[in-house]
């Protein structure tokens, strides 16, 4: 009893900005603007499925070089001394204080054809370099963006690791290379599996990134979404329709992300 | 006839292991000092000690593990000094098992085997002949995790042997295991060792494992060996107070020396079968609980008032007070609190021992209980 009532606070917070929006989500999907039942909405999805791809693509680059710069990152903090990770993990932490919005546009200062970068580059005699608005700037503020939710997963487990499992692999005659790829990285493979989806799925269905480092010309399943609901071609049944989609896309990819971390536990 | 039957096997057998002047401090605190050991092919030792007494410490320099400040290691006469850990022909078993919890029963004995490329098929028989050694035939698939602690132990020990090593190190590998299970390990452990002639290193504080497995005993503390010798030279002719006080019950007595086999102490001169000590020199002397008989106060050497009896299942122990000094007794006669009783110590049971920095240490029984929270306290 006292256990419920302890849930309660929660189950009013998850029914209220939870349960119901993604009801209306679901409803307005399949409506039309009378009212009726309709899988018009859906079917029209279909006519975006470019967006989708560009969207995933540009999501699963960012993931990879955030797991590509993540990991060893996080093999780093977890291998210094037990004070000094602390202050790492702090100094990651801190960016995350400034406003996303602030940190993107700061971004933008850099990129500019005349931003820091290509003033630097000209006064020493380089032409500039067109690099905002391109595909690589919208991967680079994911990145930058994203980075410390692929660290700290990673970090968590690798910390917790077992001192004397490794000394127990290299007991067995295993070489650092060995321990790493036949001990340390299968442990932390949950680690990478949360990290992974922390990262994928806001770099797939973020806008503010790709709007302000993409200029709007590279147009992502945010941006369409957005569109839908704020933007002139205002219609909330096909942005829902899409978000629908898209929440589904995510769901899949992430039961399949823990089928392959508890195959790998199980390992049977 | 078994003493004899060592002795001989370590004339014969060469040294596998030998540790020459190893010191070793962590944040300017010795661990060890300048510690030499040898070990012989085929040998069961044991090192045993308090914890903190360096004798994981050393285990760990020999697995390679740690690296020792100053001093030689070397393994069948060549310095190994600087072999890393997964170089060396030797293999651990941890206290806490350290299995992969992410590899089933077979995969972890395989390990070592397919580190070094083993083909599959000779992986295959050598783990079954392993797990058939450890009796775990049956649970060859189960994931580790599943296994309680004896079984993991036993994964443990057959992924150990299954690389077949030639110095198998054990670090309290049954320090976790409850008496039962302790106990049926200890002698599966000593089959194993019979069956494979490997050379094994066991590191305990627990002193009745260390006597009952090991051909010889190590007794160490603060960073030192105290004393090397057989089981039964350890407990029969311990080297210092410490050595005594640590291995079994032992009533340590200040006394003098009065001339060879002519020895003074509570009060009283006793003849002994010690000799070459200086006329008149002060000595440490013992006499274990179980070696005191109890008598009449007018028939005894020396007399004294029961101060507490326990009662112990084999035998009743008694404390009884001499003068202020408590000795301890073990004897199968009952007795009562404030019984007056006589005591008589034959000179095969008395044990002299030079004095050292330990004498002043280690006091009589009044402190009991103490020593057994003490005890306990360690256990946990």
């Amino acid at each position: 009893m006292r256990i419920r009532l302890t849930l309660l606070p929660y189950l009013i917070w998850s029914t209220v900005f939870v349960i119901i929006p993604l009801m209306l989500v679901i409803i307005f999907a399949f409506s039309t603007p009378e009212g009726n039942f309709t899988f018009n909405n859906i079917i029209s999805v279909g006519k975006y499925s470019y967006v989708f791809l560009k969207s995933i693509v540009l999501g699963l680059v960012s993931t990879i070089v955030c797991l590509c710069i993540g990991y060893p990152m996080a093999y780093f903090i977890s291998k210094i001394k037990a004070k000094y990770q602390n202050v790492v993990i702090m100094l990651l932490m801190i960016p995350m204080w400034t406003s996303f919005l602030l940190r993107t546009y700061s971004w933008m200062t850099i990129l500019e054809y005349n931003g820091l970068i290509n003033k630097f580059l000209s006064s020493v005699g380089i032409s500039k370099i067109n690099m905002i608005n391109t595909p690589g700037a919208i991967v680079l503020g994911m990145v930058y963006n994203f980075l410390p939710y692929m660290i700290l997963p990673i970090y968590t487990i690798l910390a917790k690791t077992d001192e004397k499992v490794i000394e127990a692999a290299q007991d067995l005659g295993a070489n650092n290379l060995k321990v790493f790829w036949k001990v340390i990285f299968p442990l932390s493979i949950p680690g990478v599996v949360s990290g992974f989806t922390m990262v994928f799925v806001p770099s797939v269905s973020t806008f503010i990134i790709s709007k302000m480092l993409g200029g709007g010309s590279i147009f992502v399943i945010g941006d369409l979404i957005e569109m839908q609901f704020l933007g002139n071609t205002y219609n909330p049944y096909l942005g829902s329709a899409i978000s629908l989609v898209l929440m589904l896309m995510i769901v899949i990819c992430m039961g399949i992300m823990n089928q392959l971390d508890s195959e790998e536990n199980a390992n049977t | 006839m078994k003493a004899v039957k060592i002795q001989k096997n370590m004339k014969l057998k060469q040294s596998i292991i030998s540790l020459n002047k190893i010191s070793i401090s962590f944040n300017g605190e010795t661990i060890l000092k300048d510690l030499s050991l040898d070990i012989k092919e085929g040998e069961f030792v044991t090192l045993l000690g308090p914890s903190g007494c360096g004798k994981t410490t050393t285990l760990r320099i020999i697995a390679g593990f740690l690296k020792q400040d100053s001093g030689d290691i070397f393994f069948r006469g060549r310095t190994i000094n600087k072999v890393p850990a997964y170089k060396r022909e030797v293999n651990t078993i941890f206290q806490k098992y350290a299995l992969f919890p992410h590899l089933n029963v077979y995969e972890n004995v395989a390990f070592g085997l397919r580190i070094q490329k083993k083909p599959e098929n000779e992986i295959n028989k050598k783990v079954r002949e392993m797990l058939k050694m450890v009796n775990l035939e049956s649970y060859i698939n189960r994931r580790v995790t599943s296994l309680s602690g004896g079984q993991q132990q036993r994964v443990a020990i057959a992924r150990a042997l299954a690389n077949e090593p030639k110095v198998l190190l054990l670090d309290e590998p049954l320090g976790a295991l409850d008496l039962k299970l302790r106990k049926d390990m200890q002698s599966e452990l000593k089959n194993i060792h019979k069956e494979t002639g490997i050379t094994f290193i066991l590191v305990t504080h627990d002193q009745e494992e260390a006597l009952s497995m090991s051909d010889t005993v190590v007794v160490m503390d603060k960073g030192t060996i105290q004393q090397i010798g057989t089981p039964e030279d350890i407990y029969n002719e311990p080297k210092n107070a410490f050595v005594a006080d640590f291995i079994g019950e032992s009533n340590i007595v200040e006394g003098i020396m009065i001339d060879d086999y002519r020895v003074k102490f509570a009060g009283k001169e006793f003849k002994c079968i010690d000799k070459n000590f200086e006329k008149m020199s002060p000595v440490d002397v013992v006499i274990r609980p179980e070696d005191i008989k109890v008598t009449l106060p007018e028939n005894g050497d020396i007399s004294g008032l029961v101060t507490s009896v326990t009662f112990k299942g084999v035998h009743n122990e008694i404390i009884v007070d001499v003068d202020g000094f408590k000795w301890m007794i073990q004897t199968t006669k009952s007795q009562e609190t404030g019984d007056e009783i006589g005591m008589i110590i034959n000179p095969d049971d008395i044990h002299i021992m030079r004095k050292s920095s330990y004498s002043s240490e280690i006091g009589d029984y009044s402190a009991f209980s103490d020593e057994f929270y003490e005890e306990q306290h360690h256990r946990e």
